[in-house]
């Protein structure tokens, strides 16, 4: 209840933020020195929109990559190739996504594709971490009735493993998403806008109050979007963990 | 439907798990295979739906060879039971039930009908449990579920891996005599791997001790427990003639040697304590104790009186008698 509360406070505020005519006179009561206040080449609303695509798409992908990775790992024929694939994504998240960034823009040139890879490669070790894990600690009894009755390998993966390991995975999903959608600030340095933009040029003329409103709204949907994940993470998982607790002494 | 291993052998590194086994488990029969631990039985028990692979032998089902037969082909067709029940923990007890008839890919009436069949089969009420999660289960409802689901498609042989160990002693005797209820009229082949003597002789019609890998005998309870075989006498216990005892009824013991009864020589001393034709010779050997006699009159469950009893009769029957 106490979550959903704020989850309304948060999305108000956001959509507060949105509007010109009460942003403005907020920004120039918090910065009277800033000389500029909204900040004027793109209006915030179409900036999270275009932020909030990156940083979706490029969970997307993380998600589908991770989960994918994790699956193929697991298996007898990729088992050998697990902890080369763990420590390749382990390092790949040491690497800060501005660097990846820089590398990559010589390559993929200015715009979306450099942001996106950058992003990707960050946010794929939550969701492979979170989707091992899941399919590693499911009770070996399940497993060998699975395989004891006749199903087949694939049966056995859709049947029994993902549906178990689903809230676990789910857990991951989120992680990269919000993740995501802190680092893709970052866009604005390629060219890719996004709320990144406000932040950079504001960081660059010096005026605070295009940092906040960029920052802000970032941060504001950062939470909203953790929020509404974990709300439907909640529906799928509060009945499959309770069912794999319990089952552990049978 | 007919099993058996034949010469097989596996290793785990140096150590022979199984080393040259050959049995056979006749149809409708249930076979139990006992050993102290890592004598191989489960292994051996795991050969038959290729959980395990041996290294050198074969091992058939209704005289084919497992190794040639489709392996979730194979399995979809034999009952499997594990100690630890696994039972699916996001599927609710007819879920689980039905998971090999949805294999089979049955139509849902059938499905339907079929659940609801051997949820009252195994003793579980299908209005109250259909619907349960597995995690609501007590321990003994559990396994009631996976000896559910291990029948579901009507596989012709069972095999079960200590499927009552982890169970309470009361709980594994309640389902020891609903199993030994269900098994009578279902008659299927059942692999019965277990630690304990006490039930390997309750359930068994045959029993197979193992010893480091090796078949060390076979027989049926009886028998088993006069092996005059050093390892066999020392695994059947101290008292294994009280536990041969227990098998035997005293109906058998009085009608057996009823005509040869020579004229006097087992009329009953003082007052005649009776016995009830049922019961096992090891409560009328305890009754004998107990009332500092020697012959107990045997009584049917009708209440008429078919013999007498003698200590000689028990001796004869607790170390000479053979079954067959």
């Amino acid at each position: 209840m106490k979550s959903r509360i704020r989850l309304i406070f948060e999305t108000v505020f956001l959509a507060v933020l949105f509007i010109p005519e009460l942003l403005d006179p907020m920004l120039r009561f918090l910065f009277p020195g800033a000389g500029e206040w909204v900040f004027p080449r793109s209006s915030l609303i179409s900036l999270t929109a275009v932020h909030l695509l990156i940083s979706l798409s490029a969970g997307a992908a993380a998600g589908i990559i991770g989960v994918l990775l994790g699956i193929a790992v697991t298996r007898p024929a990729g088992r050998e190739f697990l902890p080369l694939v763990r420590d390749l994504l382990s390092l790949a998240q040491t690497v800060p996504p501005a660097a990846v960034l820089a590398l990559a823009v010589p390559f993929l040139g200015f715009g979306f594709k450099p942001v996106f890879l950058a992003l990707v490669l960050y946010s794929i070790l939550p969701v492979l971490n979170n989707t091992l894990t899941g399919l590693e600690t499911l009770p070996e009894p399940v497993l060998e009735a699975a395989g004891g009755m006749g199903m087949s390998p694939f049966q056995v993966l859709m049947k029994v493993e993902l549906p178990l390991a689903l809230p676990i995975i789910g857990t991951g999903i989120r992680i990269s998403v919000v993740i995501n959608v802190g680092t893709a600030v970052i866009a604005a340095l390629a060219g890719a806008g996004g709320l990144g933009s406000p932040i950079v040029a504001g960081l660059i003329r010096n005026n605070p109050a295009w940092v906040f409103q960029g920052a802000m709204a970032s941060a504001l949907l950062a939470l909203i979007l953790n929020a509404l994940l974990e709300e439907a993470e909640h529906r799928l998982g509060s009945r499959g963990a309770e069912l794999l607790s319990g089952n552990q002494q049978g | 439907m007919n099993l058996e291993w034949r010469d097989v052998c596996r290793s785990y590194g140096d150590k022979k798990a199984v080393d040259n086994f050959s049995l056979e488990v006749s149809e409708g029969e249930l076979m139990v295979l006992i050993g102290p631990s890592g004598c191989g039985k489960t292994t051996s028990l795991k050969m038959i739906n290729r959980l395990v692979q041996p290294d050198s032998g074969n091992v058939y089902v209704d005289g084919r060879d497992v190794g040639e037969v489709p392996v979730t082909e194979l399995r979809r067709h034999i009952g499997y039971v594990i100690q630890q029940v696994g039972l699916f923990p996001h599927m609710n007890v007819g879920e689980n039930v039905a998971a090999v008839p949805r294999l089979l890919k049955w139509d849902e009436e059938r499905i339907d009908a079929r659940v609801k069949e051997l949820l009252q089969l195994v003793g579980l009420p299908f209005e109250e449990f259909a619907d349960a999660w597995p995690a609501r289960l007590s321990g003994g409802e559990a396994q009631r579920v996976g000896v559910a689901r291990a029948l579901a498609a009507d596989p012709p042989v069972l095999l079960m891996d200590e499927p009552f160990g982890a169970v309470d002693p009361l709980t594994r005797e309640d389902l020891q005599r609903e199993f030994l209820r269900i098994q009578s009229t279902l008659g299927k082949t059942v692999v019965f791997v277990t630690h304990d003597l006490d039930e390997a002789i309750r359930l068994g019609d045959r029993i197979a001790v193992m010893n480091e890998g090796r078949l060390a005998a076979a027989a049926v309870p009886e028998e088993l427990l006069l092996d005059a075989d050093p390892f066999i006498r020392d695994f059947t216990g101290e008292d294994r003639i009280l536990r041969r005892l227990a098998r035997l009824r005293v109906s058998g013991a009085v009608g057996k040697t009823a005509g040869a009864e020579s004229p006097g020589s087992s009329e009953p001393r003082g007052p005649a304590v009776s016995v009830s034709s049922e019961a096992s010779l090891k409560e009328a050997l305890s009754l004998m104790l107990e009332s500092g006699i020697t012959s107990l009159e045997a009584v049917s469950p009708a209440g008429r009186r078919i013999g007498t009893l003698t200590m000689d009769k028990l001796l004869q029957n607790a170390s000479g008698y053979r079954m067959t």
